[in-house]
């Protein structure tokens, strides 16, 4: 079933002179089990529209249905959507409070209403998850590197086991090899947990070879949605807006364009490594070994 | 979620207001917020009402923007309210049960409860309509006779600007800080008020973590580019008195003067 968003409006100041459309009439569908990727430039609306997704905001306009329910309706209980669909912030470990890491992963179950046990098991389960290893579990939160940082938080929403999980930039700030990391461990959680998973970034290169579809916010709206390779076939509409299509893409077409019949679809470099090999024989006999301008 | 406050933000347009000299916005508020204590009759607080809706005007700020920094006060007025309805000696107009109310306690309610709504409303309308740097430079000039005095007016200043700076900031840091834990199953608005109370560790941890970070980032800052205080500084933009804001003082003096003479005349 997963997460129905029918036309959403959001407003941000309304009534000022700084009222702001951040979403206009935004229409998609979350279902079950896609890893989607959620790109956009900043100020595009891609945080206002995953803090609907679980509630944090109303909508100024429009509806959504988790489940076929609407989670604007009368009644409806946020607290049990918030466990369904977790969303893990930008900067998440900013959220960090309690003594141990531990106790501040069992928050979210604590919230749940869980025992003590099961919150416990809950909470190392959500911590092997993300690569934590046990050393640092009975260690203050705060004394942590900021990649570890990160994880404990993630942790901390996984915690609640969510079947949607949102994830709002999770590697901004984070060095090249943390950044890795960090997509390694949610693309291991997808095949683990067989969770619907929302990626949002900037970054094509982030989301290219992971995820299943793209969808593409710019100014409030949504722009394109499709496969990552439908997607970056509109390079010029997405230079348009800010955003660009991973290199590899770029360095394909040049190729093409140079006379090389290769495809210009290929998002990661050793898919982009394979096609051009296949090609080897393609390359004229006069420029193979030497160096042309 | 506290985007209600609008006490100590700045709202960003062009207006007669916004170009006032800062010194008189702040005398003029001053004296406003002091002459709203002494007037004590029907006709002063129209008076005082009217100079302050001519301001507003004047400010082109939305008024519902500015009512909007009133809700935040709301349980503070109500309190003075009863407290001066039920409290007050006097000539009883009703009276249930224990409480009884006076014919003096309801005028003087209702007097406080007008003070109250135009001093939040002036003091409003003046950071709205100043901002901070301008603020500061305001403060710094009009306490400068101090300086003699060894009091550190500059630092003294520096510090407020800062202040208010920093209020916008933690406000937003506090939303999002609130937002995350709500994700993760918090509950902010409901339970007893120890349970509330409880509620705020998961918010007020994080927050003090992000101040002093905050705190530290600037003073780091602050220091790469040589900042050493007050001494021998000068302003990229001196404040100047033009025409406009002496005719201001002129109109705030003559304000405050029939407010006096209406107060003497007891009308």
């Amino acid at each position: 079933m997963g997460l129905k968003i029918e036309d959403i409006t959001y407003t941000y100041e309304s009534g000022t002179a700084m009222s702001v459309n951040a979403l206009n009439h935004i229409t998609t569908e979350i279902p079950d089990g896609q890893f989607i990727g959620l790109i956009g430039h900043t100020g595009s609306g891609k945080s206002t529209f995953v803090q609907m997704l679980n509630g944090l905001l109303k909508a100024s306009s429009g509806h959504i249905y988790y489940n076929g329910e609407d989670i604007d309706g009368d009644g409806y209980d946020k607290k049990a959507l918030r466990a369904n669909v977790g969303l893990v912030f930008q900067y998440p470990e900013n959220q960090l409070f309690e003594a141990d890491v531990l106790t501040d992963v069992e928050f979210g179950p604590k919230n749940l209403g869980l025992n003590e046990s099961a919150r416990k098991a809950r909470a190392e389960k959500a911590l092997n998850l993300v690569g934590l290893s046990e050393k640092y579990w009975k260690a203050s939160p705060f004394d942590l590197s900021g990649g570890q940082k990160r994880r404990a938080a993630i942790a901390g929403v996984l915690a609640m086991e969510p079947k949607i999980l949102i994830l709002d930039e999770p590697t901004a700030g984070l060095d090249p090899r943390g950044r890795d990391e960090i997509l390694g461990l949610v693309r291991d959680m997808k095949n683990q947990l067989d969770m619907t998973i929302l990626l949002v970034s900037h970054s094509m290169e982030d989301v290219a070879e992971y995820v299943d579809r793209i969808l593409v916010m710019n100014a409030g709206q949504i722009m394109l949605d499709g496969t990552p390779r439908e997607v970056f076939s509109h390079v010029s509409e997405l230079e348009a807006v800010g955003l660009a299509a991973p290199q590899m893409t770029y360095i394909m077409r040049d190729l093409a364009a140079a006379g090389l019949p290769v495809r210009t679809d290929c998002l990661t470099v050793e898919e982009a490594a394979a096609e051009i090999l296949s090609h080897r024989d393609a390359i004229p006999a006069a420029e193979k070994g030497g160096s042309h301008a | 979620m506290l985007k209600d406050v609008t006490l100590g933000q700045y709202y960003q347009t062009d207006s007669w207001m916004h170009r006032l000299d800062p010194r008189v916005k702040l005398l003029g508020t001053l004296s406003y917020i002091i002459i709203l204590f002494v007037v004590n009759s029907v006709p002063g607080y129209l008076v005082c009402g009217a100079f302050l809706l001519v301001c507003v005007l004047l400010s082109r700020v939305p008024f519902g923007y500015i009512l909007r920094g009133l809700k935040t006060i709301m349980v503070l007025l109500l309190i003075t309210v009863l407290f001066n309805l039920f409290l007050t000696p006097g000539e009883p107009l009703v009276s249930f049960w224990k409480f009884t109310i006076t014919k003096e306690g309801l005028t003087f309610s209702i007097k406080m409860a007008v003070r109250l709504i135009f001093l939040i409303i002036a003091s409003t309308l003046m950071t709205l309509t100043t901002s901070p740097n301008q603020l500061t430079d305001a403060l710094e000039s009009v306490l400068g006779p101090l300086k003699k005095l060894h009091v550190p007016v500059h630092e003294i200043s520096m510090m407020m600007s800062i202040a208010l700076r920093f209020i916008p900031i933690l406000m937003e840091e506090t939303d999002k800080i609130m937002k995350a834990q709500m994700a993760r199953g918090a509950d902010f608005d409901s339970g007893n008020l120890i349970n509330k109370i409880k509620a705020m560790v998961p918010l007020l941890v994080p927050l003090f973590i992000s101040a002093f970070r905050r705190a530290n980032d600037l003073a780091m800052a602050m220091e790469a580019r040589c900042y050493h205080g007050g001494e021998g500084r000068t302003k990229m933009k001196p404040l100047v008195y033009r025409k406009g804001d002496v005719g201001a003082y002129g109109v705030l003096c003559a304000f405050l003067a029939a407010c006096i003479v209406i107060r003497v005349m007891g009308v």
